[in-house]
């Protein structure tokens, strides 16, 4: 793990359609149990600052701007985690007339974790995985810029 | 005249974990109005029944919302027993309300803790979720889940909780009421934490009733009305008495609150005594015919559930009325002539809970 955090990344949470079970289980990662804010993981509320969009429940008509915006106003390199398993398709909410479906629909994901709702350890786990694809993206990025 | 000026609030924002949209409009600091809009939210639930069965929706019905869950699925299965005509064992009937006022302790916890939270007192927030996480891993060694539980069924309920399991869990509420004794000083006393509550956002008991306020938020404005009283699940074996407040501001609704958790340890503490044994379930057969409805108190506030079932295993109609949707109005009430510092605050009061108004 502390060879893996070469930056202590910073959160953006946005809660598309979903039923508030995996945001209050996001919600308490940062709390004393579970405690993310040890590996310098912050919860942030400004796009600009956040380097991995968590996003619970699934897109629907209504947000599916919100969630573009959001995605586009994050600097490079981000990654987006879709949490809880509304998130990755839909859920049990795939049937609704009002939800177009997972977070993928409308913005690429790099990490899903699947769950209902989704646990604050498969989270945490999650978080740590999306933090391999941004070393990856960057070392892409470093590259790109070296050419 | 003072400078005019619209603010745009969420959908996306640090205090909200939900999103709801306000446009501010200022004079100065100061709120002339906020219209809202919403619907960021909204899945279309209620329709799912046209699409899954009278047993399955259980599940639909307790992923409304993930705070309140298992009150959620109660009020859906009590109405559905009602159709059915079904009179479920008195075991089940504790268990439900031991699992309710469990719910409503995390419900309040959480809220606490979002509320200090929303005047900047860190340490506070995380002492009320340090808490809260006793009370889910309680739910997690009854019922296997943490939020969403799953134990309700038309009939009774899924999961027994067996002598030796209850008797911890009211030595772990006893523990919990000591550290919230604690807790209760800070919230209730600290002039920091006062000078935030105090005075702010006054609703009136008239305005109160006029408006339609629900749950504590009614409770705050010495209002003494509480759905629990007219008795569903084991509440008319239960004595309690119905906290209220006639201070009316931010304060009274973190009063009320506050000593609602006590109330629901006293609760459950009676309700252990009291438990029958028995059987937890009876076998339903047959469709369902008729329509219903129920009332629940919820942390929130009351929420009504209706019914109707045309004989088929798919309802023809399923309705929720929910707490916040009514504590709405009042909401955009005391925005009004607040500060613009006051706004995450004032949201906060009413305790919202988007996901079930949207649904």
């Amino acid at each position: 793990m502390a060879t893996k955090v070469a930056k202590s990344p910073w959160l953006l949470h946005y809660d598309g359609s979903s039923c508030n079970g995996c945001d209050i289980e996001v919600l308490a990662c940062l709390t004393p149990i579970y405690d993310v804010e040890r590996f310098g993981i912050i919860n942030t509320g400004n796009p600009k600052h956040a380097d991995i969009l968590l996003i619970t429940g699934g897109i629907n008509t209504q947000n599916k701007a919100v969630v573009e915006q959001l995605y586009s106003q994050m600097p490079e390199p981000k990654v987006v985690c879709a949490v809880g398993i509304c998130a990755c398709n839909g859920g049990v909410f795939k049937e609704c007339y009002n939800i177009i479906g997972g977070v993928d629909k409308v913005i690429p994901v790099d990490v899903y974790v699947p769950g209902c709702a989704a646990r604050p350890n498969a989270i945490i786990d999650g978080v740590v995985k999306a933090l391999g694809v941004l070393e990856e993206k960057r070392k892409n990025m470093k590259g790109g810029a070296a050419e | 005249m003072a400078n005019r000026s619209v603010v745009p609030f969420g959908p996306q924002h640090p205090v909200l974990p939900e999103p709801i949209h306000l446009d501010l409009v200022l004079e100065d600091e100061k709120i002339v109005e906020a219209i809202p809009k919403i619907g960021y939210v909204h899945r279309g639930l209620e329709k799912l029944v046209e699409k899954r069965d009278f047993n399955d929706f259980v599940y639909i019905a307790e992923r409304t919302c993930g705070i309140c869950s298992f009150m959620h699925g109660m009020g859906y299965v009590e109405a559905m027993e009602r159709i059915f005509d079904a009179e479920i064992p008195p075991r089940a009937k504790y268990l439900r309300t031991i699992w309710c006022e469990m719910s409503r302790i995390h419900s309040h916890l959480l809220w606490l803790g979002l509320l200090a939270d929303g005047f900047g007192f860190e340490a506070l927030f995380y002492q009320c979720w340090r808490m809260r996480e006793k009370v889910l891993d309680m739910f997690e060694e009854a019922t296997g889940g943490r939020v969403i539980f799953s134990v309700n069924k038309i009939g009774g309920v899924l999961k027994d909780m067996p002598k030796e399991m209850l008797a911890k869990f009211v030595h772990n509420f006893n523990e919990i009421e000591k550290e919230l004794k604690d807790l209760t000083e800070v919230f209730l006393t600290d002039y920091s934490v006062e000078s935030r509550l105090r005075g702010v956002g006054i609703l009136t008991r008239d305005d109160a009733i006029r408006l339609g306020a629900a749950g504590p938020m009614m409770r705050a404005s010495g209002i003494s009305i509480d759905t629990r009283s007219i008795g569903y699940a084991a509440y008319e074996d239960i004595d309690f008495d119905i906290v209220t407040s006639n201070d009316c501001d931010s304060y009274a609704r973190c009063e009320v609150r506050i000593k609602e958790i006590f109330q629901s340890i006293e609760i459950i503490r009676q309700a252990v005594e009291k438990i029958p044994g028995g059987e937890i379930s009876i076998d339903i057969k047959g469709n369902p015919k008729g329509e219903a409805f129920t009332r629940v108190e919820q942390p929130r506030g009351e929420a009504i559930y209706y019914c109707r079932a045309n004989g088929t295993k798919f309802l023809e109609r399923f309705r929720i009325r929910t707490p916040t949707f009514a504590n709405l109005t009042p909401m955009l009430y005391t925005l009004k002539g607040a500060e613009l510092a006051d706004v995450p605050l004032l949201i906060l009061t009413i305790d919202p809970c988007i996901s079930c108004t949207e649904r």
